[in-house]
């Protein structure tokens, strides 16, 4: 059995610990709040600017967009990865990187973006080509940390040096379940937009300067905002899963202290009984 | 005026105005372009400059960089990548980007994005334009 001195510094180490995932479930927590308040600020933007690119299609048959035009897919399949920067959040970064291994087995010849030192250091390490990685936003996205992945992405499609663009982040169900999400971003399926629920407005709209312009004007907006707003919740879900996971971490924690205290105990009590009894048959021995 | 025309600005991190205005005035590829209420529908794209927001004989500014407008039936929403009210530009920030952009600008020897210069020059000017006479 282990010593009294070991298991007092046994309790220790794991009281510290309890005390750091304690922290970081609290600093995880009030994060998330903010990071919720920011996911709902985006969704207005998104929903007017996919009503728009909707409307175009709808309302004007033909027109179409590069960004709509189904490629042959020679080239290559890009792949645009949302993961965190940061582990000790459960199977966040693990779950988003292996939806979008699944793509990148599947295709022929494929590279990714990542955003997030977890998804870049899991895609070096299968030996998945890596056109370029950003780090340092995944807690806290901004608008134009999105920009930027955007122009990329459109820049690589637009040279031909990508022909499909899928994007993979995780989706936010409730703060205990969270789900790696696969959309296609370009080429853009027109019928995505043409399922719309809403009823089509039959006044004739005036498209300045003309149809073709504003959707290919449009829709690069669009996919900046499905990759702010993937961001955006991604980073949710990046905190949320962290929340859980060193709230279980403390939970834990504390069985494995109330353990160790009662196997402390039993060790003590035993050592003062030996004691009892080497004094009473010292005692004895001596009469 | 009974009718106003209800009007929403929009920035990917944040609504910035929901309300009713007499009239809109705002800067389109092809000029300055006012919208009152009963608008045919429209969408249009926007060129960086100054927005001006009438209501009750009272003007609002603001400078929106990009995007665009799309005016339907029941209202007009602005969306846009960056707008500021007047009152929130930092005048020297927007100093300061202007000479940065000029002086990025004059060098052509450098390997510079000169697009990324000029775009960044315009964004400077329209803040600039709009921070002097608030």
């Amino acid at each position: 059995m282990a010593s009294m001195r070991d298991i007092k510094r046994r309790i220790k180490s794991v009281n510290s610990t309890q005390q750091i995932t304690k922290a970081m479930n609290l600093v995880a927590s009030s994060k998330l709040n903010r990071a919720k308040s920011r996911f709902n600020d985006t969704k207005p933007f998104f929903e007017a600017t996919k009503r728009v690119i909707a409307n175009v299609v709808k309302g004007s048959k033909g027109v179409s967009s590069v960004f709509m035009q189904e490629r042959k897919v020679s080239g290559k399949t890009l792949v645009v990865v949302i993961a965190g920067d940061r582990g000790l959040c459960g199977g966040y970064n693990s779950n988003v990187c292996k939806a979008a291994m699944e793509i990148v087995s599947q295709k022929e010849s494929s590279a990714v973006i990542t955003a997030g030192n977890k998804a870049r250091e899991f895609f070096k390490h299968k030996g998945v080509e890596i056109a370029d990685s950003f780090r340092d936003i995944s807690e806290k996205p901004g608008y134009v940390d999105a920009f930027i992945l955007g122009a990329k992405i459109i820049d690589m499609y637009e040279k031909g040096e990508a022909d499909e663009v899928y994007f993979v982040y995780t989706e936010f169900i409730t703060t205990l379940t969270s789900e790696p999400k696969v959309i296609k971003l370009l080429p853009l399926d027109p019928k995505d937009f043409e399922n719309d629920n809403e009823p089509h407005s039959a006044t004739l709209t005036i498209y300045e300067p003309d149809e073709e312009a504003v959707l290919n004007y449009v829709i690069p907006k669009y996919i900046n905002t499905v990759i702010y707003g993937g961001m955006v919740e991604s980073a949710v879900c990046e905190l949320s899963s962290r929340m859980t996971a060193m709230d279980s971490a403390t939970e834990n924690a504390t069985e494995m202290i109330e353990h160790l205290n009662l196997v402390y105990n039993r060790v003590r009590q035993g050592a003062i009984t030996q004691e009892i009894t080497e004094i009473v048959s010292g005692s004895n021995a001596l009469e | 005026m009974a009718n106003k025309l209800s009007l929403k600005i929009i920035t990917p991190s944040r609504n910035m105005f929901e309300g009713d205005v007499d009239m809109v005035i705002m800067r389109t590829m092809s000029g300055d372009v006012g919208i009152l209420h009963g608008h045919q529908p429209m969408v249009t794209i926007l060129d960086y400059g100054v927005l001006t927001i009438k209501n009750d004989g009272e003007e609002r500014l603001a400078a929106v960089l990009g995007g665009f407008a799309e005016i339907s039936a029941d209202g007009m929403s602005i969306l846009t990548d960056a707008a500021e009210w007047s009152n929130e530009i930092d005048v020297v920030r927007a100093k300061e980007a202007k000479e940065r952009a000029e002086a990025r600008l004059k060098n052509t020897q450098a390997n510079i994005d000169i697009k990324r210069a000029e775009l960044a020059l315009k964004r400077a000017l329209v803040r600039l334009d709009l921070g002097a006479n608030k």
